[in-house]
């Protein structure tokens, strides 16, 4: 292991500087790595939303909501496909996919999957 | 109807408060205790003894007695049972009226339950195991200011545990120094640095230089990562006049999140303080120090579950639970027995995990549990396993000890609490993988690799103090 002193190169100006929540220290995913998490909110029961940003906006509560969140949807492709649409029509935009827990009134998850052109 | 007449003299504790026939109320305060008697005291005597000293009774009769309706105002011990494993001491159940206690006051509870009567005589030593707060008492209280739901979205923070330091040294750092620790753990990717209980208004280091040092470190963090963050500012202080200037300041600084210690500064200031941050929209983190003395022999005192359940009550939306898996004492069981009090709305009577009666929160919202104490990264596919996503880890040393400095440390804990998210989402055993999910996520980042190196070979293996009572093989 390399253990020689590293600078950590986090820069205030530097776009890739900016993270987004859950899974924003981690490689981006892949469409089969999406999938897996958008099939774990389906087991927790959650209702899956799509919604979507311009970056210099990401740090607002309120992003655009694609369509209405996918009530009782649990189908993965369906989702998959929703997320797809969102993207087609807002390629600047960055896009998270939200896991609504109605029961316990907050969100299961929120995680951005693309990060815009 | 029959009267009474005044007998005056010393009567046995159990012609009056011990009743096997009554059945507790819905409405009822229970307590169980641990007993330990004096040599030759019967168990029944023993136990009547606690519930007459812990409500109505004193040591002999006297004739304002006969003013009130004891029989409705006293306490009763209803049952007793053996304590598995330990044939010193056994378990009394007493069941108090509700209106022996000021509505929304935990100070008077205690004052009650675990006061003179600890020091009494005829038991050699008593520990309050747990209690049942009825609802009906439970909704006369303010609770906790905010609760877990709302600060996630208030912290935007969702389908993780959040991370937190506690900055180090504990003592000796300037304003200027400090805030610089703290800028680069939250620019790493932590949501929270956290100052020391012991940190207050020190000469080297004034509560209004920190404050504002603080405060810049952390919109600093936060205007570079676009994440939220907060530092928890401590306002405990030597007077409640102090403590809310403190508390004022934080507001005016606008930081999110404030702490306080509710053993050392008593429940009286925990509740106002609990208030104050309910008013102001503040988020309040609760530290325990103190509580290892009153909760940690397994005979005498109280059990932390207790204190948890009075501080949910009294109000704080964080509270240190241990880690089970760091350097602090926390049995695997028992600390899943006090989060489920901390988190939880309804808690069914558990004894495998300690818990001696239901308890109904009603609409009470949760707090978080922070597990802190002598974690690192090899810890965290345990910690996500035994915490789940409501929790706070905080990794003191285990940030601020990386070889590259807390950014990388924090980077390296943040790396490795979403990759073990991650994991367990896709299905996979964490505590059965963990080296491998470790050592995948170390692949894309250099500081998570580093840390697993400084800390391989770190243990703490020493056996709980405090153990569950459990029969022996």
């Amino acid at each position: 292991m390399e253990m020689t002193v590293r600078d950590y190169d986090s820069r205030m100006k530097d776009k890739a500087s900016k993270k987004y929540g859950t899974f924003s220290y981690l490689p981006p995913m892949d469409a089969a790595g999406i999938r897996r998490q958008v099939d774990y909110m389906i087991q927790q029961g959650w209702n899956c939303a799509i919604e979507h940003v311009e970056a210099d906006r990401a740090g607002d509560d309120y992003w655009y909501m694609w369509k209405l969140p996918l009530f009782g949807e649990r189908d993965v492709d369906a989702i998959m496909n929703e997320l797809t649409s969102c993207r087609e029509a807002n390629p600047a935009n960055l896009i998270r996919i939200v896991g609504y827990d109605n029961r316990r009134q907050t969100q299961g998850q929120s995680m951005v999957v693309y990060h815009g052109a | 109807m029959t009267t009474k007449t005044y007998d005056a003299g010393v009567k046995d504790y159990r012609q009056t408060y011990w009743d096997p026939s009554y059945t507790p109320k819905d409405t009822d305060l229970l307590a169980c205790f641990k007993i330990t008697p004096q040599e030759g005291v019967p168990r029944e005597e023993a136990a009547a003894a606690v519930a007459a000293e812990s409500s109505t009774g004193t040591w002999t009769t006297v004739w304002t007695d006969l003013l009130t309706d004891l029989e409705y105002y006293k306490g009763r011990a209803y049952r007793v049972e053996d304590v598995p494993g330990d044939d010193t001491c056994f378990y009394a159940f007493v069941a108090y009226p509700i209106d022996l206690f000021e509505e929304g006051s935990i100070v008077n509870v205690l004052t009650s339950l675990v006061g003179n009567v600890f020091g009494f005589k005829a038991i050699r030593a008593l520990r309050l195991e747990d209690i049942r707060f009825p609802l009906h008492y439970v909704l006369t209280c303010g609770g906790p200011p905010n609760g877990m739901v709302v600060e996630r979205d208030k912290m935007n923070k969702y389908g993780r545990p959040m991370l937190g330091c506690t900055i180090k040294p504990k003592l000796g750092l300037s304003a200027k120094n400090y805030g610089r620790a703290v800028y680069e753990c939250l620019r790493g990717g932590l949501d929270f640095t956290k100052d020391d209980e012991n940190v207050n208004s020190q000469p080297f280091m004034r509560w209004r230089q920190r404050f504002e040092f603080v405060a810049e470190a952390v919109k600093k963090a936060q205007a570079e990562t676009g994440e939220r963050k907060g530092h928890y500012l401590n306002v405990t202080a030597p007077n409640v006049e102090e403590m809310y200037k403190r508390a004022e300041f934080a507001k005016e600084l606008d930081m999110p999140i404030i702490m306080h210690d509710f053993l050392t500064a008593g429940f009286t200031a925990n509740t106002s303080l609990a208030n104050w941050c309910r008013d102001n929209g503040m988020l309040l983190h609760i530290h325990r120090a103190m509580h290892a003395v009153i909760d940690r022999n397994r005979h005498h005192g109280i059990h932390f579950r207790v204190l948890a359940k009075c501080l949910r009550l009294s109000g704080g939306d964080h509270l240190h639970s241990g880690t089970v898996v760091g350097k602090l004492e926390g049995d695997r069981e028992a600390t899943l027995g006090w989060i489920d009090i901390m988190r939880e709305s309804f808690i069914p009577e558990n004894r495998g995990r300690g818990i001696f009666f239901d308890q109904d929160f009603g609409h009470m919202p949760g707090i978080f549990p922070v597990a802190s104490g002598g974690i690192h990264v090899w810890h965290m596919p345990a910690l996500v396993s035994i915490f789940g996503d409501d929790a706070v880890l905080q990794f003191g040393g285990g940030t601020l000890g990386h070889p590259w400095g807390n950014a990388a440390g924090a980077a390296a804990n943040r790396v490795a609490v979403e990759a073990c998210v991650k994991a367990r989402n896709e299905g996979r055993n964490l505590e059965k993988e963990a080296r491998d999910i470790l050592t995948e996520a170390a692949k894309h980042s250099p500081e998570l690799g580093a840390a697993m190196e400084t800390w391989k070979e770190i243990r703490f293996e020493y056996d709980v103090v405090d153990k569950l009572d459990a029969a022996v093989g």
